[in-house]
Protein backbone atom coordinates (compact mmCIF):
# COMPACT_ATOMS: atom_id res chain seq x y z
CA UNK A 1 0.00 0.00 0.00
CA UNK A 2 1.50 3.31 -1.01
CA UNK A 3 1.87 6.04 1.59
CA UNK A 4 3.09 8.56 -0.97
CA UNK A 5 1.03 11.60 -1.80
CA UNK A 6 -0.14 11.58 -5.41
CA UNK A 7 1.71 13.03 -8.36
CA UNK A 8 -1.43 12.68 -10.49
CA UNK A 9 -4.54 14.84 -10.15
CA UNK A 10 -7.03 13.71 -7.51
CA UNK A 11 -9.94 11.65 -8.83
CA UNK A 12 -12.74 13.92 -7.63
CA UNK A 13 -15.55 11.69 -8.89
CA UNK A 14 -14.21 8.73 -6.91
CA UNK A 15 -13.76 10.89 -3.81
CA UNK A 16 -17.28 12.31 -4.10
CA UNK A 17 -18.56 8.75 -4.31
CA UNK A 18 -16.73 7.85 -1.10
CA UNK A 19 -18.23 10.93 0.58
CA UNK A 20 -21.71 10.13 -0.82
CA UNK A 21 -21.94 13.49 -2.54
CA UNK A 22 -23.54 13.84 -5.96
CA UNK A 23 -21.47 16.33 -7.94
CA UNK A 24 -22.70 17.58 -11.26
CA UNK A 25 -20.21 18.13 -14.09
CA UNK A 26 -20.42 21.92 -13.88
CA UNK A 27 -19.46 21.94 -10.20
CA UNK A 28 -16.78 19.29 -10.31
CA UNK A 29 -14.18 21.40 -12.19
CA UNK A 30 -14.32 24.08 -9.50
CA UNK A 31 -14.33 21.45 -6.75
CA UNK A 32 -11.24 19.81 -8.28
CA UNK A 33 -9.42 23.15 -8.53
CA UNK A 34 -10.23 24.04 -4.91
CA UNK A 35 -9.19 20.60 -3.71
CA UNK A 36 -5.86 20.81 -5.52
CA UNK A 37 -5.09 24.22 -3.99
CA UNK A 38 -6.10 23.06 -0.50
CA UNK A 39 -3.96 19.94 -0.80
CA UNK A 40 -1.03 22.04 -2.06
CA UNK A 41 -1.37 24.22 1.07
CA UNK A 42 -1.54 21.09 3.23
CA UNK A 43 1.51 19.53 1.59
CA UNK A 44 3.68 22.26 3.18
CA UNK A 45 3.51 20.27 6.42
CA UNK A 46 5.48 17.42 4.86
CA UNK A 47 8.68 19.41 5.43
CA UNK A 48 8.43 18.86 9.20
CA UNK A 49 10.58 16.01 10.50
CA UNK A 50 8.34 13.69 12.56
CA UNK A 51 10.38 10.47 12.48
CA UNK A 52 10.58 10.10 16.26
CA UNK A 53 7.31 11.81 17.19
CA UNK A 54 4.21 10.02 18.46
CA UNK A 55 0.82 11.13 17.15
CA UNK A 56 -1.38 13.26 19.43
CA UNK A 57 -5.10 12.56 19.10
CA UNK A 58 -6.46 14.29 22.22
CA UNK A 59 -5.11 17.86 22.50
CA UNK A 60 -4.19 17.42 26.16
CA UNK A 61 -3.04 13.83 25.59
CA UNK A 62 -5.85 12.65 27.90
CA UNK A 63 -7.53 9.27 27.70
CA UNK A 64 -11.19 9.30 26.81
CA UNK A 65 -13.22 8.34 29.87
CA UNK A 66 -15.23 5.12 29.76
CA UNK A 67 -18.51 4.55 31.55
CA UNK A 68 -20.53 1.54 32.56
CA UNK A 69 -22.75 0.22 29.82
CA UNK A 70 -26.03 0.85 31.57
CA UNK A 71 -29.29 2.39 30.43
CA UNK A 72 -29.54 5.95 31.72
CA UNK A 73 -32.62 7.11 29.89
CA UNK A 74 -35.36 5.61 27.75
CA UNK A 75 -36.19 8.10 25.03
CA UNK A 76 -39.63 8.21 23.51
CA UNK A 77 -39.25 7.14 19.86
CA UNK A 78 -42.13 9.36 18.78
CA UNK A 79 -40.36 12.38 20.25
CA UNK A 80 -37.12 11.52 18.47
CA UNK A 81 -38.78 10.68 15.16
CA UNK A 82 -40.88 13.84 14.91
CA UNK A 83 -38.59 15.29 12.27
CA UNK A 84 -37.67 12.14 10.39
CA UNK A 85 -38.41 12.45 6.66
CA UNK A 86 -40.38 9.15 6.58
CA UNK A 87 -41.21 6.60 9.27
CA UNK A 88 -43.60 3.71 9.87
CA UNK A 89 -44.03 1.66 13.05
CA UNK A 90 -40.94 3.35 14.56
CA UNK A 91 -38.80 2.38 11.53
CA UNK A 92 -37.13 4.87 9.21
CA UNK A 93 -38.27 4.42 5.63
CA UNK A 94 -35.83 4.50 2.71
CA UNK A 95 -36.17 3.35 -0.91
CA UNK A 96 -36.39 -0.42 -1.28
CA UNK A 97 -32.90 -1.96 -1.32
CA UNK A 98 -33.81 -5.64 -1.86
CA UNK A 99 -36.48 -6.43 -4.44
CA UNK B 1 -31.54 55.38 28.81
CA UNK B 2 -30.95 52.29 30.92
CA UNK B 3 -27.56 50.66 30.56
CA UNK B 4 -28.11 47.14 29.32
CA UNK B 5 -24.62 46.85 27.88
CA UNK B 6 -23.17 44.33 30.34
CA UNK B 7 -24.49 41.32 32.22
CA UNK B 8 -23.03 42.66 35.48
CA UNK B 9 -24.75 46.01 34.94
CA UNK B 10 -28.11 44.38 34.24
CA UNK B 11 -27.62 42.05 37.20
CA UNK B 12 -27.20 45.05 39.50
CA UNK B 13 -30.30 46.69 38.01
CA UNK B 14 -32.37 43.55 38.53
CA UNK B 15 -31.11 43.20 42.11
CA UNK B 16 -32.04 46.82 42.88
CA UNK B 17 -35.47 46.38 41.33
CA UNK B 18 -34.83 49.03 38.64
CA UNK B 19 -36.50 46.74 36.12
CA UNK B 20 -37.79 43.21 35.90
CA UNK B 21 -36.41 40.42 33.75
CA UNK B 22 -39.59 40.53 31.68
CA UNK B 23 -39.04 44.26 30.97
CA UNK B 24 -35.40 43.61 30.17
CA UNK B 25 -36.29 40.75 27.84
CA UNK B 26 -39.03 42.75 26.10
CA UNK B 27 -36.53 45.55 25.51
CA UNK B 28 -34.01 43.10 24.02
CA UNK B 29 -36.55 41.49 21.71
CA UNK B 30 -37.82 44.87 20.50
CA UNK B 31 -34.29 46.02 19.75
CA UNK B 32 -33.41 42.82 17.89
CA UNK B 33 -36.58 43.08 15.84
CA UNK B 34 -35.84 46.64 14.72
CA UNK B 35 -32.06 46.71 14.50
CA UNK B 36 -31.14 43.22 13.35
CA UNK B 37 -32.70 43.82 9.93
CA UNK B 38 -29.40 45.60 9.11
CA UNK B 39 -27.14 42.90 10.53
CA UNK B 40 -28.83 39.49 10.11
CA UNK B 41 -27.12 38.33 13.29
CA UNK B 42 -30.06 36.18 14.43
CA UNK B 43 -31.53 33.12 12.71
CA UNK B 44 -34.29 32.66 15.30
CA UNK B 45 -35.74 35.03 17.89
CA UNK B 46 -37.54 32.92 20.49
CA UNK B 47 -39.65 35.67 22.05
CA UNK B 48 -42.31 33.48 23.61
CA UNK B 49 -39.91 31.05 25.25
CA UNK B 50 -37.70 33.95 26.41
CA UNK B 51 -40.59 35.77 28.06
CA UNK B 52 -41.61 32.56 29.83
CA UNK B 53 -38.06 32.14 31.15
CA UNK B 54 -37.98 35.80 32.19
CA UNK B 55 -41.31 35.55 34.03
CA UNK B 56 -40.05 32.44 35.82
CA UNK B 57 -36.88 34.32 36.83
CA UNK B 58 -38.91 37.26 38.16
CA UNK B 59 -41.01 34.85 40.19
CA UNK B 60 -37.90 33.24 41.68
CA UNK B 61 -36.48 36.67 42.52
CA UNK B 62 -39.71 37.63 44.25
CA UNK B 63 -39.29 34.47 46.30
CA UNK B 64 -35.86 35.54 47.51
CA UNK B 65 -33.52 34.08 44.86
CA UNK B 66 -30.52 36.43 44.56
CA UNK B 67 -28.29 34.58 42.10
CA UNK B 68 -26.43 37.16 39.97
CA UNK B 69 -27.30 35.36 36.72
CA UNK B 70 -31.04 35.21 37.39
CA UNK B 71 -33.10 36.78 34.61
CA UNK B 72 -30.20 37.95 32.41
CA UNK B 73 -30.92 37.89 28.66
CA UNK B 74 -28.34 36.50 26.24
CA UNK B 75 -28.26 34.57 22.94
CA UNK B 76 -27.08 31.13 21.86
CA UNK B 77 -25.08 30.41 18.75
CA UNK B 78 -27.35 28.30 16.55
CA UNK B 79 -25.09 25.29 16.98
CA UNK B 80 -26.43 24.36 20.44
CA UNK B 81 -29.39 22.00 20.40
CA UNK B 82 -32.49 23.53 22.00
CA UNK B 83 -35.46 21.32 22.76
CA UNK B 84 -38.46 22.69 20.88
CA UNK B 85 -36.60 25.58 19.19
CA UNK B 86 -35.04 25.48 15.71
CA UNK B 87 -31.34 24.50 15.60
CA UNK B 88 -29.88 24.92 12.12
CA UNK B 89 -26.07 25.14 12.42
CA UNK B 90 -26.42 27.66 9.59
CA UNK B 91 -27.20 24.86 7.14
CA UNK B 92 -29.97 24.02 4.68
CA UNK B 93 -29.43 20.45 5.88
CA UNK B 94 -30.91 21.39 9.27
CA UNK B 95 -33.11 24.29 8.18
CA UNK B 96 -36.18 22.57 9.66
CA UNK B 97 -34.47 20.72 12.50
CA UNK B 98 -35.97 21.10 15.97
CA UNK B 99 -33.75 19.23 18.40
CA UNK B 100 -35.44 16.70 20.68
CA UNK B 101 -33.19 17.63 23.61
CA UNK B 102 -31.13 20.49 25.11
CA UNK B 103 -27.35 20.75 24.87
CA UNK B 104 -25.69 20.65 28.30
CA UNK B 105 -24.64 24.30 27.87
CA UNK B 106 -28.27 25.23 27.14
CA UNK B 107 -29.36 23.36 30.27
CA UNK B 108 -26.64 25.00 32.38
CA UNK B 109 -27.65 28.51 31.29
CA UNK B 110 -31.32 27.79 31.92
CA UNK B 111 -30.55 26.29 35.33
CA UNK B 112 -28.71 29.53 36.22
CA UNK B 113 -31.93 31.40 35.42
CA UNK B 114 -30.59 33.06 32.28
CA UNK B 115 -32.96 33.96 29.46
CA UNK B 116 -32.15 32.90 25.90
CA UNK B 117 -33.65 35.42 23.49
CA UNK B 118 -32.73 33.48 20.37
CA UNK B 119 -30.19 31.74 18.19
CA UNK B 120 -27.44 33.57 16.33
CA UNK B 121 -26.28 33.22 12.75
CA UNK B 122 -23.09 31.35 11.96
CA UNK B 123 -21.02 29.88 9.16
CA UNK B 124 -22.52 26.58 7.99
CA UNK B 125 -21.55 23.86 10.48
CA UNK B 126 -19.06 26.41 11.91
CA UNK B 127 -16.92 26.20 8.77
CA UNK B 128 -15.80 29.68 7.85
CA UNK B 129 -14.02 32.80 8.99
CA UNK B 130 -16.44 35.39 7.64
CA UNK B 131 -20.00 34.18 8.31
CA UNK B 132 -20.54 34.19 4.55
CA UNK B 133 -21.15 30.43 4.32
CA UNK B 134 -24.42 30.54 6.28
CA UNK B 135 -27.48 29.24 4.43
CA UNK B 136 -29.35 32.08 6.16
CA UNK B 137 -27.27 34.83 4.58
CA UNK B 138 -24.16 36.68 5.60
CA UNK B 139 -23.92 38.81 8.75
CA UNK B 140 -22.78 42.43 8.63
CA UNK B 141 -20.11 43.86 10.88
CA UNK B 142 -21.71 46.64 13.00
CA UNK B 143 -18.57 48.77 12.58
CA UNK B 144 -18.93 48.74 8.79
CA UNK B 145 -21.83 46.88 7.24
CA UNK B 146 -19.90 46.31 4.02
CA UNK B 147 -17.51 44.13 6.00
CA UNK B 148 -17.71 40.67 7.53
CA UNK B 149 -17.98 40.11 11.30
CA UNK B 150 -15.58 37.16 11.14
CA UNK B 151 -16.63 33.61 11.76
CA UNK B 152 -17.83 31.16 12.45
CA UNK B 153 -19.50 32.75 15.52
CA UNK B 154 -20.11 35.92 13.49
CA UNK B 155 -23.76 36.32 14.49
CA UNK B 156 -22.89 36.18 18.18
CA UNK B 157 -20.04 38.67 17.72
CA UNK B 158 -22.11 41.14 15.68
CA UNK B 159 -25.08 40.92 18.09
CA UNK B 160 -22.86 41.69 21.09
CA UNK B 161 -20.94 44.46 19.27
CA UNK B 162 -24.20 46.11 18.18
CA UNK B 163 -25.59 45.93 21.71
CA UNK B 164 -28.49 43.64 20.79
CA UNK B 165 -27.38 41.37 23.62
CA UNK B 166 -24.65 41.80 26.22
CA UNK B 167 -23.48 38.23 25.84
CA UNK B 168 -23.76 35.25 23.55
CA UNK B 169 -22.42 31.75 23.44
CA UNK B 170 -19.97 30.82 20.71
CA UNK B 171 -17.93 27.84 19.66
CA UNK B 172 -14.34 27.75 18.55
CA UNK B 173 -12.72 24.98 16.52
CA UNK B 174 -9.82 26.92 14.99
CA UNK B 175 -10.59 30.48 16.06
CA UNK B 176 -14.36 30.82 15.65
CA UNK B 177 -14.82 32.73 18.92
CA UNK B 178 -11.59 34.72 18.95
CA UNK B 179 -11.37 35.91 15.33
CA UNK B 180 -14.94 37.33 15.19
CA UNK B 181 -14.42 38.85 18.66
CA UNK B 182 -11.35 40.61 17.27
CA UNK B 183 -13.10 41.76 14.08
CA UNK B 184 -16.13 43.07 16.01
CA UNK B 185 -14.27 44.69 18.93
CA UNK B 186 -15.61 42.46 21.70
CA UNK B 187 -14.22 40.01 24.26
CA UNK B 188 -14.19 36.30 23.41
CA UNK B 189 -12.85 33.35 25.36
CA UNK B 190 -12.09 29.89 24.06
CA UNK B 191 -11.63 27.81 27.20
CA UNK B 192 -9.43 24.74 27.60
CA UNK B 193 -10.59 21.71 25.61
CA UNK B 194 -12.84 19.76 27.98
CA UNK B 195 -13.78 22.71 30.20
CA UNK B 196 -17.29 23.03 28.73
CA UNK B 197 -19.41 20.08 27.67
CA UNK B 198 -19.78 19.39 23.96
CA UNK B 199 -22.98 17.37 24.50
CA UNK B 200 -25.65 18.73 22.19
CA UNK B 201 -23.23 21.07 20.43
CA UNK B 202 -23.38 20.12 16.76
CA UNK B 203 -19.99 18.61 15.97
CA UNK B 204 -17.54 20.01 13.44
CA UNK B 205 -14.17 18.56 14.56
CA UNK B 206 -14.55 16.72 17.83
CA UNK B 207 -10.93 16.90 19.02
CA UNK B 208 -10.95 20.69 18.60
CA UNK B 209 -14.49 22.00 19.21
CA UNK B 210 -14.95 24.01 22.38
CA UNK B 211 -17.72 26.37 23.47
CA UNK B 212 -17.10 29.71 25.13
CA UNK B 213 -18.48 33.15 25.96
CA UNK B 214 -18.60 36.26 23.77
CA UNK B 215 -19.17 39.44 25.76
CA UNK B 216 -18.35 43.13 26.07
CA UNK B 217 -15.73 42.68 28.77
CA UNK B 218 -13.70 40.19 30.76
CA UNK B 219 -15.97 40.35 33.83
CA UNK B 220 -18.95 39.19 31.81
CA UNK B 221 -16.84 36.51 30.10
CA UNK B 222 -15.94 35.17 33.54
CA UNK B 223 -19.58 35.16 34.60
CA UNK B 224 -20.62 33.30 31.45
CA UNK B 225 -17.73 30.82 31.78
CA UNK B 226 -18.68 30.00 35.34
CA UNK B 227 -22.20 29.11 34.18
CA UNK B 228 -21.26 27.27 30.97
CA UNK B 229 -18.43 25.16 32.42
CA UNK B 230 -18.57 21.98 34.43
CA UNK B 231 -18.08 18.24 34.25
CA UNK B 232 -20.62 16.39 32.15
CA UNK B 233 -20.82 12.58 32.16
CA UNK B 234 -22.54 12.81 28.76
CA UNK B 235 -19.34 14.10 27.10
CA UNK B 236 -16.51 11.56 27.27
CA UNK B 237 -13.93 14.33 26.82
CA UNK B 238 -15.39 16.53 29.56
CA UNK B 239 -12.70 17.31 32.14
CA UNK B 240 -13.23 16.61 35.83
CA UNK B 241 -11.86 19.71 37.51
CA UNK B 242 -12.18 21.34 40.88
CA UNK B 243 -10.99 24.90 40.27
CA UNK B 244 -12.18 26.97 43.21
CA UNK B 245 -11.62 30.26 41.34
CA UNK B 246 -14.24 29.30 38.77
CA UNK B 247 -17.19 29.18 41.18
CA UNK B 248 -16.02 32.32 42.96
CA UNK B 249 -16.19 34.26 39.71
CA UNK B 250 -19.98 33.95 39.65
CA UNK B 251 -20.45 35.76 42.92
CA UNK B 252 -17.28 37.80 43.40
CA UNK B 253 -16.13 38.57 39.86
CA UNK B 254 -12.54 38.25 38.72
CA UNK B 255 -9.91 38.30 41.47
CA UNK B 256 -7.15 40.90 41.04
CA UNK B 257 -3.74 39.64 39.96
CA UNK B 258 -1.60 39.27 43.07
CA UNK B 259 1.67 39.76 41.20
CA UNK B 260 2.95 40.99 37.85
CA UNK B 261 3.12 38.44 35.05
CA UNK B 262 5.81 37.47 32.60
CA UNK B 263 4.19 37.64 29.18
CA UNK B 264 5.75 35.86 26.23
CA UNK B 265 5.73 37.33 22.73
CA UNK B 266 6.06 34.52 20.16
CA UNK B 267 8.26 35.90 17.41
CA UNK B 268 6.42 33.88 14.73
CA UNK B 269 3.19 35.84 15.37
CA UNK B 270 4.38 39.39 14.87
CA UNK B 271 4.47 40.75 11.35
CA UNK B 272 5.06 44.31 10.27
CA UNK B 273 1.98 46.28 9.32
CA UNK B 274 0.11 49.42 10.15
CA UNK B 275 -2.71 47.44 11.75
CA UNK B 276 -0.24 45.95 14.23
CA UNK B 277 0.31 49.36 15.86
CA UNK B 278 -2.59 48.62 18.21
CA UNK B 279 -0.81 45.53 19.50
CA UNK B 280 2.39 47.53 19.99
CA UNK B 281 0.49 50.10 22.06
CA UNK B 282 -1.08 47.32 24.12
CA UNK B 283 2.38 45.92 24.88
CA UNK B 284 3.44 49.31 26.25
CA UNK B 285 0.28 49.49 28.36
CA UNK B 286 0.98 46.06 29.85
CA UNK B 287 4.51 47.16 30.73
CA UNK B 288 3.10 50.26 32.38
CA UNK B 289 0.94 47.95 34.50
CA UNK B 290 4.12 46.30 35.76
CA UNK B 291 4.22 43.16 33.63
CA UNK B 292 7.37 42.08 31.87
CA UNK B 293 7.48 41.07 28.22
CA UNK B 294 9.79 38.42 26.92
CA UNK B 295 10.41 37.13 23.38
CA UNK B 296 9.73 33.42 22.93
CA UNK B 297 9.63 31.07 19.96
CA UNK B 298 6.96 28.59 18.88
CA UNK B 299 8.93 27.04 16.02
CA UNK B 300 6.20 24.86 14.48
CA UNK B 301 3.68 27.70 14.06
CA UNK B 302 3.86 27.73 10.26
CA UNK B 303 2.76 24.09 10.10
CA UNK B 304 -0.35 24.73 12.19
CA UNK B 305 -2.72 25.82 9.40
CA UNK B 306 -1.97 22.78 7.17
CA UNK B 307 -2.17 20.44 10.20
CA UNK B 308 -5.44 22.00 11.27
CA UNK B 309 -7.00 21.62 7.84
CA UNK B 310 -6.03 17.94 7.73
CA UNK B 311 -7.38 17.13 11.20
CA UNK B 312 -10.46 19.37 11.16
CA UNK B 313 -11.49 18.28 7.64
CA UNK B 314 -10.99 14.61 8.47
CA UNK B 315 -13.03 14.85 11.64
CA UNK B 316 -15.67 16.92 9.82
CA UNK B 317 -16.01 14.38 7.02
CA UNK B 318 -16.63 11.72 9.67
CA UNK B 319 -18.98 13.79 11.84
CA UNK B 320 -21.01 14.95 8.85
CA UNK B 321 -21.57 11.42 7.57
CA UNK B 322 -24.58 11.29 9.90
CA UNK B 323 -26.45 13.70 7.61
CA UNK B 324 -27.72 11.11 5.17
CA UNK B 325 -31.35 12.09 4.70
CA UNK B 326 -32.64 9.09 6.66
CA UNK B 327 -33.33 10.00 10.29
CA UNK B 328 -33.44 13.80 10.31
CA UNK B 329 -32.43 16.76 8.20
CA UNK B 330 -32.88 17.42 4.51
CA UNK B 331 -34.02 14.59 2.21
CA UNK B 332 -34.07 14.94 -1.59
CA UNK B 333 -37.33 14.48 -3.52
CA UNK B 334 -38.11 11.14 -5.17
CA UNK B 335 -34.96 9.17 -4.37
CA UNK B 336 -34.48 6.40 -6.91
CA UNK B 337 -32.33 4.24 -4.64
CA UNK B 338 -30.73 4.36 -1.22
CA UNK B 339 -27.47 5.54 -2.81
CA UNK B 340 -29.33 8.26 -4.69
CA UNK B 341 -31.05 9.30 -1.45
CA UNK B 342 -27.69 9.69 0.33
CA UNK B 343 -25.91 11.46 -2.51
CA UNK B 344 -28.58 13.93 -3.53
CA UNK B 345 -29.71 14.70 0.03
CA UNK B 346 -26.11 15.59 0.92
CA UNK B 347 -25.48 17.44 -2.34
CA UNK B 348 -28.60 19.58 -1.84
CA UNK B 349 -28.31 19.96 1.94
CA UNK B 350 -24.67 21.01 2.25
CA UNK B 351 -23.29 24.31 0.96
CA UNK B 352 -20.07 24.74 -1.04
CA UNK B 353 -17.71 25.32 1.92
CA UNK B 354 -18.92 22.23 3.76
CA UNK B 355 -18.35 20.10 0.66
CA UNK B 356 -14.98 21.80 0.20
CA UNK B 357 -13.99 20.44 3.64
CA UNK B 358 -15.63 17.02 3.41
CA UNK B 359 -13.64 16.15 0.29
CA UNK B 360 -10.09 16.76 1.61
CA UNK B 361 -11.19 15.04 4.82
CA UNK B 362 -12.38 12.01 2.88
CA UNK B 363 -9.19 12.10 0.81
CA UNK B 364 -6.76 12.20 3.74
CA UNK B 365 -8.60 9.37 5.49
CA UNK B 366 -8.80 7.17 2.40
CA UNK B 367 -6.80 4.02 1.92
CA UNK B 368 -3.17 4.76 1.13
CA UNK B 369 -3.12 8.34 2.37
CA UNK B 370 -3.92 8.00 6.08
CA UNK B 371 -0.30 7.84 7.28
CA UNK B 372 0.95 10.54 4.94
CA UNK B 373 -1.68 13.02 6.02
CA UNK B 374 -3.74 12.22 9.11
CA UNK B 375 -1.03 10.50 11.13
CA UNK B 376 1.59 13.02 10.00
CA UNK B 377 -0.69 15.86 11.10
CA UNK B 378 -1.25 14.23 14.49
CA UNK B 379 2.52 14.01 14.98
CA UNK B 380 3.03 17.68 14.16
CA UNK B 381 0.13 18.42 16.50
CA UNK B 382 2.27 16.99 19.30
CA UNK B 383 5.22 19.19 18.27
CA UNK B 384 2.95 22.25 18.32
CA UNK B 385 1.64 21.32 21.81
CA UNK B 386 5.23 20.83 22.99
CA UNK B 387 6.19 24.27 21.67
CA UNK B 388 3.60 25.75 24.05
CA UNK B 389 4.75 23.55 26.97
CA UNK B 390 8.31 24.77 26.43
CA UNK B 391 7.24 28.41 26.26
CA UNK B 392 5.25 28.13 29.49
CA UNK B 393 8.34 27.03 31.42
CA UNK B 394 9.56 30.65 31.01
CA UNK B 395 6.41 32.75 30.88
CA UNK B 396 2.95 32.87 32.49
CA UNK B 397 0.99 33.86 29.41
CA UNK B 398 1.49 34.51 25.73
CA UNK B 399 0.38 37.66 23.89
CA UNK B 400 -0.25 37.67 20.13
CA UNK B 401 -2.47 39.40 17.61
CA UNK B 402 -5.78 37.53 17.31
CA UNK B 403 -6.19 37.81 13.54
CA UNK B 404 -3.84 38.84 10.76
CA UNK B 405 -6.14 41.65 9.58
CA UNK B 406 -9.05 43.80 10.76
CA UNK B 407 -12.50 43.01 9.30
CA UNK B 408 -12.29 42.54 5.54
CA UNK B 409 -14.92 43.34 2.89
CA UNK B 410 -17.69 40.89 2.07
CA UNK B 411 -16.81 38.68 -0.93
CA UNK B 412 -13.16 39.72 -0.66
CA UNK B 413 -11.88 36.22 0.11
CA UNK B 414 -14.76 33.96 -0.92
CA UNK B 415 -13.15 32.88 -4.20
CA UNK B 416 -9.87 31.89 -2.58
CA UNK B 417 -10.40 29.30 0.17
CA UNK B 418 -6.70 29.04 0.98
CA UNK B 419 -6.45 32.81 1.54
CA UNK B 420 -9.56 32.63 3.76
CA UNK B 421 -7.95 29.82 5.78
CA UNK B 422 -5.00 32.10 6.59
CA UNK B 423 -7.40 34.10 8.80
CA UNK B 424 -6.87 31.27 11.29
CA UNK B 425 -3.09 31.66 11.35
CA UNK B 426 -2.83 32.91 14.94
CA UNK B 427 -5.73 30.98 16.43
CA UNK B 428 -5.35 27.38 15.22
CA UNK B 429 -2.11 26.55 17.08
CA UNK B 430 -3.87 27.06 20.42
CA UNK B 431 -6.82 24.98 19.27
CA UNK B 432 -4.51 22.12 18.27
CA UNK B 433 -2.90 22.27 21.72
CA UNK B 434 -6.29 22.51 23.49
CA UNK B 435 -5.23 25.63 25.41
CA UNK B 436 -7.40 28.48 26.67
CA UNK B 437 -7.11 31.71 24.70
CA UNK B 438 -8.93 34.98 24.80
CA UNK B 439 -9.32 37.91 22.44
CA UNK B 440 -9.86 41.38 23.84
CA UNK B 441 -10.13 44.73 22.03
CA UNK B 442 -6.84 46.65 22.03
CA UNK B 443 -7.27 49.46 19.52
CA UNK B 444 -8.33 50.38 16.01
CA UNK B 445 -6.92 50.37 12.52
CA UNK B 446 -8.64 52.72 10.07
CA UNK B 447 -11.78 52.75 12.17
CA UNK B 448 -11.95 48.98 12.56
CA UNK B 449 -11.39 47.20 15.88
CA UNK B 450 -8.34 45.05 16.52
CA UNK B 451 -8.00 42.30 19.09
CA UNK B 452 -5.10 40.87 21.00
CA UNK B 453 -4.94 37.25 22.02
CA UNK B 454 -3.90 36.04 25.47
CA UNK B 455 -2.96 32.34 25.61
CA UNK B 456 -2.61 30.43 28.89
CA UNK B 457 -1.58 26.95 30.05
CA UNK B 458 -4.36 24.35 30.17
CA UNK B 459 -7.14 25.05 32.71
CA UNK B 460 -5.69 28.47 33.62
CA UNK B 461 -8.47 30.64 32.17
CA UNK B 462 -8.14 32.65 35.39
CA UNK B 463 -4.87 34.17 34.11
CA UNK B 464 -6.05 35.73 30.83
CA UNK B 465 -9.32 36.76 32.51
CA UNK B 466 -7.46 38.53 35.32
CA UNK B 467 -5.02 40.22 32.96
CA UNK B 468 -7.85 41.23 30.60
CA UNK B 469 -9.88 42.64 33.52
CA UNK B 470 -6.86 44.65 34.67
CA UNK B 471 -6.18 45.90 31.12
CA UNK B 472 -9.85 46.87 30.76
CA UNK B 473 -9.78 48.82 34.04
CA UNK B 474 -6.99 50.95 32.59
CA UNK B 475 -8.13 51.26 28.97
CA UNK B 476 -11.44 51.94 27.26
CA UNK B 477 -11.14 50.05 23.97
CA UNK B 478 -13.80 47.59 25.13
CA UNK B 479 -16.20 50.47 25.80
CA UNK B 480 -16.09 51.84 22.25
CA UNK B 481 -19.27 51.33 20.28
CA UNK B 482 -20.02 51.31 16.56
CA UNK B 483 -21.33 54.65 15.43
CA UNK B 484 -19.55 56.63 18.12
CA UNK B 485 -16.54 58.82 17.44
CA UNK B 486 -13.39 56.84 18.03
Amino acid sequence: MSQETPETPIDVAHLAGLARLALDNDASAQVAADLQSIMAMIDAMRAVDTDTVLPLSHPLDAVVRLRSDVVTESPDPQHFQRHAPATADQYYLVPRVVE
Amino acid sequence: MKDFSTLRGMSAGLAQGDFSSVELTQDHIARIQTEDTHLNSFITVSAEAALEQAAAADKLRAGGDTRPTLGLPFAHKDIFCTDGILTTAGSKMLSNFVAPYDATVVGNMAAAGMVSVGKTNMDEFAMGSSNETSYFGSVSNPWDRQRVPGGSSGGSAAAVAAGLVAAATGTDTGGSIRQPASLCGITGLKPTYGRISRYGMIAFASSLDQAGPMTRDAEDAALMLSVMAGFDPKDSTSAQRDDAWLGKMTTDGIAELDQPLTIGLPEEYFQAGEHMLAIEAAKLELEKLGHSLKPVSLPHTQAAVPVYYVLASAEASTNLSRYDGVRFGHRCDNPQSLQDLYERSREEGFGPEVKRRILPGTYTLSVGYFDAYYLKAQKIRRLIAEDFDNAFTDVDLLLTPTAPTPAFKKNQLTDDPVAMYQQDLYTVPTSLAGLPAMSIPCGFSQGLPMGMQLIAPAFREDLPLALAAQFQRHTDWHLRRPGQDL
